[in-house]
């Protein structure tokens, strides 16, 4: 079969294809992005008229997924695990229901927050909704556990959680691909009242769920991704979860462990094969990416029994990705190590790119706030977020997407003024609109500035929701026009931009200032993409 | 054979085609690849590396154990440095001499090239005069990936052909440009490590 070089995430959307994908949704975030960006950009996809745009936000996604798979199609759904916190109404209720067609629903975790703010493990999610996980540790592996986990999903009539990590997400190996399956048809679930959670059925399909779970860890589809290997040497086990097999396996290159091993890549866990494990040796390591979740069960309350080595006990440090090294150390082998990074090295943290239209947003915030005094500027999550380092420190607040605009509203409550929210135009259509409707209503003493550069920045410039919408959008909700003003963050308009910023700040009420230039990234590809020659 | 390799700089530098590059050339030889890249937010001109591994064997980790690097790659000076716990006793760096400055706290060029000249094998290379004198300023990381070249065990012309695929749909032109901004990389190297 033909073989491709892919990242953890493209190998996850070929394989989606591949099982007969017929709607892929997804709000970028860093490390999920590049799935819904692989469906995008394939030919196959877009000759198969395979559903592939970007959505508003995780829970728009995730419901759009499952109307989908009620109409009897495979769907799946990818986002970034905070994004499952949003989309979390519509997940854990989609496990009540249950599905129709296979629906997958991917997060993908960043421990050591390279590009979040939090490192939050989505193998809880699973647990919290009794829905089967599965949890890669190759690309190889991701792009075969699709093609089961869609099966799995339509036996059971379960969403199925697939987990992944910044590692596995970007990193690129080759896969060997399968057989293509044909896309399902249309067709509606058998049972009428299955998607209707009024409490009566709600309970129904609540039992209903308690014992498919109870059934899953017995189906091959399952339980041959939980492989256990043997070794002559009992004194020590070691149980490993996704990728951080690849570290244990690294440090036994040849001719591999001598010790028993079991592999965890898909679960409710393998209850059978840990005890058997534990039963065999003296003592246990055990190794995730990620929160100690297994651990913590193997634990207990008690922990009297056999000798646990984990994160609980610091032989694995208890936050931050694993590696090669970690791994070692856990198991006593020798680390090796270079040379020392010479003193004179200096960190270069990211920065607003060299023309960026919010660097010149912020000079003009900056100065507005100058008579104001500091304190008074809550932001969000996008690239406008990097205000908060030097030169700028211009940014008071990032917390999730849209609470630039609530905490505004709570802290002009407390009397702090002026209150100004400054959030991206992608962030604003994810999750700002609905703080916007909340300042209207009790017409909050606020200034909200919508940093618009047309696309969602961060994350590599994918289409903005927002586009050409955000002042039809703010009248809409009821903002006053008088109030909605919008400007180009140039620095020849410099003294117009604080001039009118400052009129909008000493406004006793709410009022929106829309700052708006394109991306100097997305401006540059597109300037390249319409010249041929270049 | 086993290559373990860190390609460092700073986000927005194109390192990734050099990955790319390598990768196509890997493959071509049927060699097993492992490429771990950094997206999102340090792509904004934050250091960014990729852990590029090749081998006959089947490679575990996505990531490279410290001291293992068999070879740096640097499209900048600086960024060179900040990988030394990963390479290995007997590893090559070769680097980029041009600075990329974006910070206000940027060291004296000359500090930097100190530091590199304690490396035990280094090639120093000013890949953006290289590509300036050819008038690609553009294509200075294919002369980096040129200078490198020699360490990385793929022939050389396979490197050819990956660059040939990369460039290929935006026309003869640009292939030929990255053609001669690698091989003039290649010469650097071949004449300094006599």
């Amino acid at each position: 079969m033909q073989k491709l070089l892919l990242l953890g995430d493209e190998a996850i959307a070929q394989a989606a294809m591949d099982a007969g994908l017929s709607g892929m949704y997804a709000y970028p975030g860093t490390p999920s992005t590049e799935i819904m960006e692989y469906i995008q950009s394939s030919p196959e996809a877009a000759k198969r008229r395979i559903h592939r745009e970007w959505s508003s936000n995780e829970k728009t996604a995730m419901e759009a997924a499952l109307g989908m798979s009620y109409a009897g199609k495979r769907a799946m759904v990818a986002m970034k695990h905070v994004g499952l916190n949003v989309a979390a109404d519509g997940f854990i209720n989609s496990a009540i229901t249950g599905v129709n067609g296979g629906l997958i629903v991917v997060a993908a975790d960043d421990p050591s927050m390279h590009s979040s703010q939090n490192e939050q493990d989505s193998r809880f999610y699973g647990k919290f909704s009794f829905v089967p996980v599965y949890e890669p540790a190759t690309q190889q592996e991701a792009y075969n556990m699709i093609f089961d986990a869609f099966e799995l999903s339509e036996k059971f009539s379960i969403p199925v959680l697939f987990r992944i990590t910044t590692r596995l997400a970007h990193s690129r190996a080759a896969v060997e691909l399968k057989a293509n399956i044909p896309e399902k048809k249309l067709k509606l679930p058998s049972d009428t009242y299955q998607f209707i959670l009024l409490p009566s059925i709600a309970r129904k399909r609540y039992r209903i769920l308690l014992s498919i779970f109870e059934k899953l860890k017995f189906d091959n589809r399952i339980s041959k991704y939980n492989t256990f290997s043997d070794g002559d040497n009992r004194k020590l086990g070691v149980i490993t979860c996704g990728i951080a097999h690849n570290y244990l396996m690294e440090n036994y290159q040849d001719p591999g462990p001598d010790f028993p091993v079991l592999k965890i890549a898909a679960y409710p866990f393998p209850k059978d094969l840990i005890k058997d494990i534990t039963e065999r040796c003296e003592e246990i390591l055990i190794l995730e990416e990620g929160y100690p979740v297994v651990e913590e069960s193997l634990r207990g309350i008690l922990d009297e029994g056999k000798k646990i080595f984990g994160r609980l006990d610091g032989s694995v440090p208890r936050d931050g990705e694993l590696n090669p090294a970690i791994v070692a150390k856990a198991l006593g082998l020798p680390v090796s190590y270079g040379n020392d990074v010479p003193q004179i090295v200096r960190m270069r943290p990211p920065s607003f790119c060299k023309g960026c239209g919010h660097a010149d947003m912020f000079n003009a915030i900056i100065e507005a706030m100058k008579s104001y005094g500091p304190g008074g500027v809550f932001s969000d999550i996008g690239c406008y977020t990097l205000a908060a380092l030097p030169p700028y420190n211009a940014i008071n607040s990032c917390v999730d997407m849209g609470a630039s605009i609530t905490m505004a509203i709570g802290a002009a409550d407390a009397g702090l003024f002026p209150a100004v929210a400054a959030i991206g135009d992608s962030t604003f259509t994810h999750s700002g609109m609905t703080g916007l409707l909340d300042a209207v209503v009790k017409n909050s003493s606020i200034t909200i500035v919508i940093a618009d550069n047309s696309t969602t920045g961060m994350t590599g410039g994918q289409k903005s929701q927002a586009t050409g919408r955000i002042k039809s959008i703010c009248a809409g909700i009821g903002v006053e026009p008088d109030h909605i003003r919008v400007i180009t963050p140039l620095r020849k308009n410099h003294e117009e931009n604080v001039r009118i910023m400052k009129q909008e700040f000493d406004y006793k009420g709410l009022s929106v200032i829309i700052a708006t230039r394109e991306c100097i990234q997305t401006a540059t590809r597109r300037k390249k993409t319409s010249t041929p020659c270049e | 054979m086993k290559n373990d390799i860190i390609l460092s700089g700073v986000g927005g530098q194109g390192i990734l085609s050099i990955a790319a590059a390598i990768g196509l050339a890997a493959v071509e030889n049927n060699l097993f690849l492992k490429q771990s890249e950094v997206h999102g937010m340090s792509q904004r001109g934050g250091d960014v590396q990729s852990h590029l591994r090749l081998s006959d064997k089947k490679i575990h980790s996505d990531l490279i154990p410290y001291g293992k690097a068999d070879l740096i790659v640097s499209v900048e000076p600086m960024e060179s440095l900040r990988y030394l716990p990963w390479l290995s006793e007997n590893g090559w760096l070769v680097t980029n001499s041009s600075p990329f400055i974006n910070i206000p706290d940027y060291p004296q060029i000359e500090e930097i090239i100190n530091e590199i000249m304690k490396v035990k094998n280094h090639i120093i290379i000013d890949a953006d005069k290289i590509a300036r004198e050819m008038g690609s300023s553009r294509s200075g990381n294919m002369v980096i990936l040129g200078a490198a070249s020699p360490y990385i065990d793929i022939p050389y012309s396979s490197i050819e052909n990956a660059i040939r695929k990369l460039f290929g749909r935006k026309g003869e032109e640009i292939v030929e440009v990255n053609m001669k901004a690698l091989k003039a990389g290649r010469n650097f190297t071949e004449k300094s490590d006599l």
